[in-house]
């Protein structure tokens, strides 16, 4: 099952079999976002402390499937104790290795230059590459980098 | 398993889509509950008057014109002895598919005879086609909505409903539900419904295209199905209803066609069915739709409806003896009151990594909340895999949707 294979890959299939950073953060102080596919029901609920322009803590709840369920896992293990700076660098690294066939689909809209992908920079998060073969899990793959980008962004307008 | 009704290797010739490969294997349709494949002879059909005939309907006097809508109004008489209506030419609306359908009963019927404080009676098992346009109407009116419960069987439980129905002005019920496969007792609720004074309306797009209908019989004041699900075109549905009904009923869209007379500040509407049929109307998909309809009688909806029930029972004592208790199907057992239609649930696989492994395998299955959140939220699961039954299903098909469920078990072991 060769292209299966790229999806499923064995760090995808870890994550969603033993998830990290499971749970939820005490809300207030952490800032609580959900995410939705309505197409397909999956949900990712992200928890998240932004302590002193830094991602002091997050957790991750909901229910989906693999591809969402280990994405979400993968990002907190990726982006916790990271600068706001930094969490926003890498969602643009990730969206950017996902939006191949977003651009395809026509689902573009970001603005912006495509970033020049650097894989190495991603580390397990790139083991999700595999995803744009199957351009339809897409969406399930950027559900809890959509939610968190979210969340962020709410905390910012809160303080300022 | 003794052989099935029906001659699935000869009819698997019909559909052009069957002879194609994805990821190098025979494609495995089972996702005709979502929409049917197309046999040659509808598509040559609506070809054929694209380059033939094609004019408006209703307008020109010229000889294609005039064919064109001979064509229209003869797709509604077909549709209309297709589900035993008595008078095709006054009761069958063409809308654009079951939930418009249904949309156009509560926009027009709805409005004109519910008020504030009013109650209905839906199901829990209904699509979203039969239950959001309804808390539309009930935000914009304030109406009561109540449900009847849907058992641990996946069979309307109906033990109080005399006492649910007391005081309701509509019952709508799906014939057939889109996720646990119950064929509900449609005539039996219909009659509880109208001896307390309730219309019902019914969503057939589900059992319509799998089994033999008589409207004169079913009970239901509504019916609505599509086109797309019985081997016709997207684009077109139907509403059915009874004559003094829709006489009486306000118009739905405004526009050219379903008009008497435009005055600057007035308008006086066309009788029904014109009435709701604002616009130039699916011409080529009517003229499709009745091929479709030609196809199945050919076949005859009793055979289609007598294979379909024997591949279900085959399909779900094989699915136990092959997969046991890793594998749950909701909905009732095998039985008469089952049609085509099996949610799988497999190991802890998340539906969507179901049907992404059963791809790999050409099975072409849904997944997701098969627009029944409110279902699917009392069956206590997210997401299911839906495989459904077609005329040209067989026992094979069944065997490699065993052998996809068994290898998305090995790889999420």
């Amino acid at each position: 099952m060769g292209d299966l294979d790229d999806l499923y890959r064995e760090i995808i299939l870890d994550h969603y079999r033993s998830p990290r950073n499971r749970g939820e953060l005490e809300s207030p102080p952490a800032h609580r976002v959900e995410g939705f596919n309505p197409l397909c029901g999956d949900e990712v609920v992200v928890s998240l402390l932004v302590e002193d322009g830094k991602l002091a803590d997050l957790k991750i709840g909901g229910s989906g499937c693999s591809i969402s369920q280990s994405s979400a896992s993968l990002m907190s293990s990726a982006v916790k104790g990271k600068s706001v700076d930094e969490v926003f660098q890498l969602i643009r690294t990730f969206k950017g290795m996902m939006s191949i066939h977003e651009a395809l689909l026509g689902h573009e809209n970001e603005t912006e230059e495509p970033e020049v992908i650097d894989v190495e920079k991603l580390g397990e998060l790139a083991a999700l590459q595999g995803v744009v073969k199957f351009p339809v899990r897409i969406k399930c793959a950027t559900l809890s980098w959509n939610a968190l980008a979210q969340g962020l962004d709410e905390v910012a307008a809160e303080a300022s | 398993m003794t052989a099935l009704p029906l001659n699935v290797e000869a009819l698997r010739k019909d559909f052009p889509l069957l002879t194609r490969t994805v990821h190098d294997r025979p494609i495995v349709y089972l996702d005709s509950a979502s929409s049917a494949l197309q046999p040659q002879s509808v598509i040559n059909t609506m070809a054929r008057y694209y380059e033939t005939t094609h004019a408006n309907v209703h307008r020109g006097v010229y000889a294609t014109a005039e064919e064109s809508t001979h064509l229209y109004e003869h797709a509604r008489i077909m549709t209309g002895r297709f589900i035993g209506a008595n008078e095709p030419e006054h009761e069958i609306v063409f809308t654009k598919n079951t939930t418009e359908s249904i949309n156009l009963v509560a926009h027009t019927w709805g409005r004109a005879n519910l008020k504030a404080g009013d109650r209905i009676l839906l199901t829990e098992m209904e699509h979203h086609a039969n239950i959001v346009p309804w808390l539309m109407l009930a935000e914009e009116i304030g109406l009561e909505i109540r449900y009847i419960p849907v058992d641990g069987e996946g069979r309307l439980d109906l033990d109080d409903l005399s006492t649910l129905v007391a005081g309701v002005k509509l019952v709508g019920l799906s014939a057939m539900s889109n996720v646990l496969g119950t064929i509900n007792p449609v005539t039996e609720i219909a009659a509880v419904a109208h001896s307390a004074g309730a219309l019902v309306v019914v969503d057939g797009a589900q059992l319509v295209p799998h089994a033999p209908i008589k409207v004169t019989e079913l009970g239901a004041d509504f019916l609505a199905f599509s086109a797309h699900k019985m081997m016709g075109p997207t684009g077109i549905g139907v509403l059915w209803a009874r004559k003094e009904l829709l006489n009486a009923m306000p118009p739905f869209l405004g526009g050219g066609g379903m008009i008497l007379d435009v005055k600057l500040d007035s308008f006086r509407p066309a009788a029904p069915p014109a009435r709701f049929e604002a616009g130039t109307p699916p011409i080529a998909e009517a003229v499709g739709l009745s091929a479709a309809i030609e196809y199945l009688d050919e076949i005859g909806m009793d055979r289609i409806r007598a294979h379909e029930l024997a591949l279900t029972n085959h399909a779900l004592a094989r699915l136990d003896e092959k997969l046991g208790r890793d594998c749950r199907i909701f909905g009732p057992p095998a039985g008469a009151d089952r049609g085509g239609v099996m949610s799988i649930a497999y190991r802890d696989v998340h539906a969507h990594d179901l049907a992404q492994v059963l791809d790999q395998f050409g099975v072409c299955v849904r997944p997701g909340h098969h627009c029944a959140k409110p279902l699917m939220r009392k069956l206590g699961v997210q997401a299911t895999a839906r495989a459904s039954l077609s005329l040209f299903s067989d026992e094979h098909d069944i065997e490699v949707l065993i052998e996809g469920l068994l290898e998305a078990g090995r790889l999420f072991r």
